[in-house]
């Protein structure tokens, strides 16, 4: 009872950010610490980090965009993969990287659209809905690629002025092609839509209560539309990334099961923009750890057993994590209207 | 839905017609997929009628047509019966490539390093041996699913890339063939006394397929494990309320589910290929799902929708080559076909036939937790 105020609220700040400030600070002192031994691979590990992240965090938001309105979206996948050879094909043939991008986001979209149509109009199971969409991209992606196409250039990083001449900072996180600095700015902005803005506030309502929502105007078949196609849209952003930036060509199932280990990124991350960002860096992070092993030749592993490393953290994280985190109420289940 | 047939006492010609109409969406949906992909091919400037044709004749114009078709839906019915099969207790098995692979590569194993076993006995023990490792490999995203909450679609997902580098590495170290000359990643060739027999054009793997499926049925209509492995499926509370071991029931499933794919792929190393080599047969995880949609998760049902695809499989050669269209609008015209059979109001609608009376909606997306 009298306990002084301010102590109070230490132990509320303790309570709520105690274990990020713990992690936070482990992890600073850490890199000063091999920053100080070699700067060079450290930079070279965090850069790659920040970029490995990019489709992980592009997906997972598309993933809890949809969750957040209860529809699941295993078709992230496919989404990923059709936009990467959408954005590919089409930098090949006008010889434009934003037209490229654009259709990358496009394709995204109209597949969001396609999955919309499946689980909220058609009901029809949601994790059959992105199966049907995962196949379909396989298929598609498969039929229509030719052999020795290539593309014309790709996106290359952007330094900003002084700020990219900062030690350690500066190469890391403003040195960066434009979509790696698109996707920093598109984690706040889905934060802020998703817990600031009356879009947001339908949205989380649809996900966990769509009777009481519906009870009270709002559309919920509206909102999942739009949660999803936009979702979609991120998803192929994150595939335009993969063949226009991260590679600058395209390669069959280029996406490697990215848009799946997004899923376990985005539930690591409890369904919110910034913990899924902070996941995706540790995915990222094995990824770029993956690199450096397997060129840095300092440990004598056989390289596939480094290439599972991201694939076991995803069940890892999901075995340890699926239980305590809580999906919103009402995920993956269609909605009928009453009468 | 052999129970509908066993509640229904109006001899045999009302019950045929009943199972012709319970498979006329997926009829529908065949149709439909290959009209559109017939658009595609038009569009892309090829003749479908010629790409389909040659289809045909590459899958059944001639002896070896059927044994190409045969022994491409084999594998294609045993992960066909492992997504089915697991479908009945409400779980999305798509890690049958993963405990696929572990059952061809353990297969060819027990084919080239153990000597001296009879020829019978030698390929018994080398499919049963394939089997095993496939079950294995399923217990994990099962234990997972019980223990953790871990969804399997991802898990089995994530096994299936998981099983690709292990088994890539075994074909590249320890397993690798030595001989001589040999540079490709692959496992020696088996020895004789493990290969199974084809006779004609008939592979052995095939009557295997076929046993199988008959099996599957008889588990899940036949025994009181197939029994609580429904009610699982249909409602997980009522089983346990009644007090069924919801959690043994799931893990079990899975087991069982991936012996199936373990077959599989023992049956491929042993009948086919004659070793283990990474690589083949990419996909075949998603296959199983289209292959159990299409025989709507009727393990007889599995058996025709498989050798659709395996003749599409089969053909699809033929058609590359005399019609230049490229093998993968199979993979495109499936994609269609999953479509189609999953969104079947469409199917109804375009053509017309009456709404089912079976009820029977697949719901496997109950969040990522629950169970």
């Amino acid at each position: 009872m009298n306990t002084p105020a301010s102590f109070a609220n230490w132990k509320i700040f303790w309570k709520r950010w105690g274990v990020l400030t713990v992690i936070s600070v482990i992890t600073l002192a850490l890199i000063a610490y091999y920053y100080s031994k070699t700067p060079q691979i450290t930079e070279a590990v965090l850069a790659s980090t920040l970029r490995q992240s990019v489709p992980l965090v592009l997906g997972a938001l598309c993933g809890l965009l949809g969750e957040r309105a209860a529809v699941i979206n295993i078709g992230i996948e496919g989404q990923m993969l059709l936009a990467a050879f959408l954005a590919f094909l089409v930098n090949v043939y006008t010889g434009n990287l934003l037209l490229g991008v654009l259709a990358g986001i496009a394709v995204g979209a109209l597949l969001g659209l396609l999955l919309a149509f499946m689980s909220v109009t058609l009901k029809i199971d949601q994790i059959i809905g992105g199966t049907v969409i995962n196949i379909l991209a396989i298929g598609l992606t498969g039929y229509f690629y030719k052999v020795g196409l290539s593309a014309h250039g790709k996106l290359n990083p952007i330094p900003l002025g002084p700020l990219a001449k900062i030690p350690l900072i500066g190469p890391v996180f403003f040195n960066n092609p434009p979509i790696t600095y698109a996707t920093i700015l598109l984690v706040f902005l889905v934060h802020y839509v998703l817990f600031y803005t009356p879009w947001g506030l339908r949205t989380r309502a649809v996900g966990e209560h769509p009777r009481a929502a519906d009870t009270l105007g709002i559309n919920v078949y509206l909102v999942r539309y739009v949660n999803v196609v936009i979702g979609g849209a991120l998803a192929g952003l994150a595939g335009a990334y993969l063949s226009l930036e991260a590679v600058g060509s395209f390669e069959r199932l280029m996406t490697n099961g990215r848009g799946f280990v997004a899923l376990a990124v985005m539930i690591f991350g409890k369904w919110t923009p910034l913990g899924a960002w902070g996941a995706a860096l540790l995915f990222g992070f094995a990824t770029a750890m993956q690199t450096q092993l397997q060129f840095g030749g300092q440990l004598h592993i056989p390289h596939q057993f480094i290439g599972m490393l991201p694939y076991l953290l995803t069940i890892i994280v999901l075995a340890g994590f699926v239980g305590r985190a809580r999906p919103p109420a009402a995920d993956g289940i269609p909605y009928e209207k009453e009468g | 839905m052999a129970e509908k047939t066993t509640q229904n006492p109006q001899g045999w010609w009302p019950q045929m017609k009943r199972l012709l109409l319970s498979f006329s969406v997926p009829l529908g949906a065949v149709l439909l997929a290959l009209i559109i992909g017939a658009i595609i091919i038009e569009v892309s400037g090829a003749s479908a009628w010629k790409a389909y044709t040659a289809l045909a004749k590459g899958a059944f114009g001639n002896a070896a047509g059927w044994q190409r078709t045969l022994e491409k839906s084999t594998p294609l019915i045993f992960s066909g019966l492992a997504v089915a099969f697991a479908f009945k207790a409400g779980l999305f098995n798509i890690g049958a490539q993963g405990q696929l692979l572990f059952g061809a590569i353990t297969a060819a194993w027990v084919g080239f390093a153990v000597h001296g076993l009879p020829p019978g006995l030698h390929a018994a023990v080398a499919l049963a041996a394939g089997a095993v490792a496939g079950g294995l490999y399923g217990a994990i995203p099962g234990a997972l699913k019980t223990y953790t909450g871990a969804h399997e679609v991802i898990t089995t997902i994530m096994l299936n890339y998981i099983a690709m580098g292990f088994t890539d590495y075994l074909a590249n170290g320890p397993l690798k063939d030595t001989t001589p000359g040999n540079i490709v990643a692959r496992t020696p060739a088996i020895l004789d006394s493990a290969k199974l027999p084809t006779w004609g054009w008939l592979p052995f793997g095939f009557v295997l397929a076929l046993i199988g499926a008959a099996f599957a049925w008889w588990l899940l209509q036949r025994t009181t494990l197939g029994f609580e492995i429904r009610t699982v499926g249909q409602n997980p509370h009522a089983a346990r309320y009644a007090g069924m071991k919801v959690a043994r029931t799931v893990i079990l499933t899975m087991v069982i589910s991936a012996l199936f794919a373990g077959i599989g792929g023992a049956v491929e190393t042993q009948g086919v290929v004659g070793r283990y080599e990474p690589g083949f047969n990419a996909n075949l995880g998603f296959d199983g799902i289209t292959v159990a949609l299409l025989g709507k998760t009727n393990p007889f049902g599995v058996i025709p929708a498989a050798m659709l695809l395996g003749a599409m499989r089969a053909g699809s050669n033929v058609m590359q080559f005399k019609a230049h269209v490229a093998q993968e609008i199979t993979d495109v015209v499936q994609a269609l076909m999953l479509f189609f059979v999953a969104a079947d109001m469409i199917v109804r609608w375009l053509l017309r036939i009456r709404a089912a009376e079976e009820g029977e909606k697949i719901t496997l997306s109950t969040g990522w937790g629950s169970h």
